[in-house]
């Protein structure tokens, strides 16, 4: 590789990456707005609408309010790890998005640029499993160098729940790759090419519902928010934690909710591919409408199971923690090998 | 100079520092946190030596699920300093400088005498680091290993159960 090539190379991934950081922490505010305006709704309220048009900017006002406060570490906290968690966190929930692809891509004078940091990656569905996993290190530090009972719970509770769910995580995955036949994510999103029903989520439905449940537990989300139950834990692993780095949390809780939601939207929707063949648009590969169009398609995609998250969290009863276990380890777990199985199966029998 | 070669030391010298990290301090939680810091860095080497599924699994299983069991065992038992019985031990520190001063010298000799230290990395080492590689020589030629492997893991989770079904009679 030539010293142009490299330069090139750098900008580019640089120039992505700032843009796909800021989008992500916009995202996340709009999320929180979003999650007050739907829950309002589905309790019959008004929800946020002082600030700015249709309470709009009430995130930002939430943001500068929590930079004000004042930023408190327990005397007997353990100082560093106590700063390291919340950073740890928020790193994990964005590091992620370096391998989503969010369209397929672009010719900009001759060089062909692919929308998405490294969505060739060959190991683009690994990357995504083990940078979650590392997010857990944000939370059980967090409760454990707080020096707080109720924080210890916490993070305990988050380690074992993320334990659990990966795996039948990780066991669902397998048959969307069986079928696809590569861990490279838009090596996946081309496999679903055309009408929608060439959609991974019609050959592999209990994958895709496995998938999601996990989904649920590996974020935290209502039914399964235990890490921070208030009635038991008063505000779980994050309890000792004021101003912004609290906030820091709360956004990583969000960025985590959208790529959640992103994953399911590639693995299992087709991604940036539109519901119908590509070739009814007129367009060819390359241009920016296409990838306009195919952008425009991931996004919607994107926040209708951010809709779906949010709604689920403010219709369904948290799980006690025992059925949260056996949910895990007794009925998704046998299940997502199974379906596995049953998907090596009927390749190897109909040669897919 | 190449990308890879100096990102393969920036890696290489972290991947040390947070190894005697490991060793040296006393803090168990910084001990753990340190090995887990080591095992990301010890992947970013396997990338820049083009093994990118190693390296994915070497954070997936290593730092994300071994070490997050260790951690949570070490913040349920609320280790605190490990003074108290550092002394008590003093006559293994002499064994285990032996044995360690033993492994370098093999390796030293190994590697200096048929000039194995070299920047080149040949060509096929590309696609060598791919899933779909491994995936193929695991499941052709290193057919009997692998399964060997598999069965031996099956005895550990059923020793495992065994040991954890296992009433506690007084």
């Amino acid at each position: 590789m030539n010293t142009a090539n490299i330069t090139w190379m750098l900008a580019e991934t640089g120039i992505k990456a700032f843009v796909i950081v800021n989008i992500i922490l916009v995202m996340a505010s709009a999320e929180v707005w979003l999650e007050r305006k739907v829950c309002a709704w589905i309790q019959k309220r008004n929800g946020p609408n002082r600030v700015g048009p249709f309470g709009l900017l009430q995130p930002f006002a939430d943001v500068v309010k929590l930079f004000m406060k004042e930023d408190i570490i327990p005397a007997a906290a353990s100082k560093n790890f106590h700063r390291l968690a919340p950073l740890l966190s928020l790193m994990m929930a964005v590091a992620v998005y370096a391998v989503i692809p969010y369209a397929n891509y672009v010719d900009v004078m001759g060089h062909r640029v692919y929308l998405g940091i490294a969505p060739n990656l060959n190991i683009g569905l690994l990357y995504i499993l083990a940078m979650t996993t590392l997010g857990v290190y944000g939370i059980t530090l967090a409760g454990w160098s707080s020096n707080n009972k109720y924080s210890l719970l916490g993070g305990l509770r988050s380690s074992a729940q993320m334990i659990s769910y990966e795996l039948s995580m990780g066991m669902a995955l397998i048959g969307v790759v069986l079928v696809s036949g590569t861990l490279c994510l838009n090596g996946v999103i081309d496999k679903q090419v055309g009408w929608f029903w060439h959609w991974n989520v019609f050959c592999q439905p209990i994958a895709f519902i496995i998938f999601t449940v996990a989904s649920f537990a590996e974020t935290n989300r209502a039914p399964f928010d235990l890490p921070e139950a208030e009635p038991e834990l008063v505000g779980g692993f994050n309890t000792e934690y004021s101003g912004m780095k609290f906030g820091m949390f709360f956004l990583a809780e969000y960025a985590n909710m959208a790529t959640a939601s992103c994953f399911i939207a590639i693995l299992f929707f087709g991604g940036w591919q539109l519901p119908f063949p590509q070739e009814m648009l007129g367009l060819k590969d390359g241009s920016v409408q296409l990838a306009l169009a195919q952008f425009s398609s991931f996004f919607i995609k994107m926040l209708l199971f951010i809709f779906f998250f949010i709604w689920v969290r403010w219709t369904v009863p948290r799980f006690r923690y025992d059925q949260l276990m056996s949910l895990g380890w007794k009925i998704l777990l046998p299940l997502s090998i199974l379906n596995a199985l049953f998907t090596a199966i009927a390749i190897i029998v109909f040669k897919l | 100079m190449d990308l890879q070669f100096i990102l393969f030391f920036v890696f290489g010298t972290l991947a040390i520092a947070s190894a005697s990290a490991t060793v040296l301090s006393k803090n168990p939680v910084v001990s753990a946190m340190a090995l887990v810091f080591h095992f990301c860095t010890l992947a970013c080497v396997y990338f820049t030596l083009n093994a990118q599924f190693v390296g994915a699994l070497q954070v997936l299983v290593y730092a994300g699920a071994i070490m997050i069991l260790v951690i949570f065992v070490i913040m349920l038992l609320n280790l605190g300093n490990e003074k108290a019985f550092a002394e008590k031990f003093n006559y293994r520190k002499g064994i285990a400088i032996m044995l360690g001063a033993s492994f370098i010298i093999m390796l030293a000799t190994s590697f200096l005498s048929k000039n194995y230290i070299t920047n080149q990395m040949p060509a096929s080492s590309l696609k060598n680091g791919t899933v779909e590689k491994i995936g193929l020589d695991l499941f052709t030629s290193y057919i009997y290993p692998f399964e060997a492997i598999a069965l031996l893991l099956c005895v550990a989770v059923v020793g495992a159960i065994i040991l954890a079904k296992k009433k506690i009679s007084h």
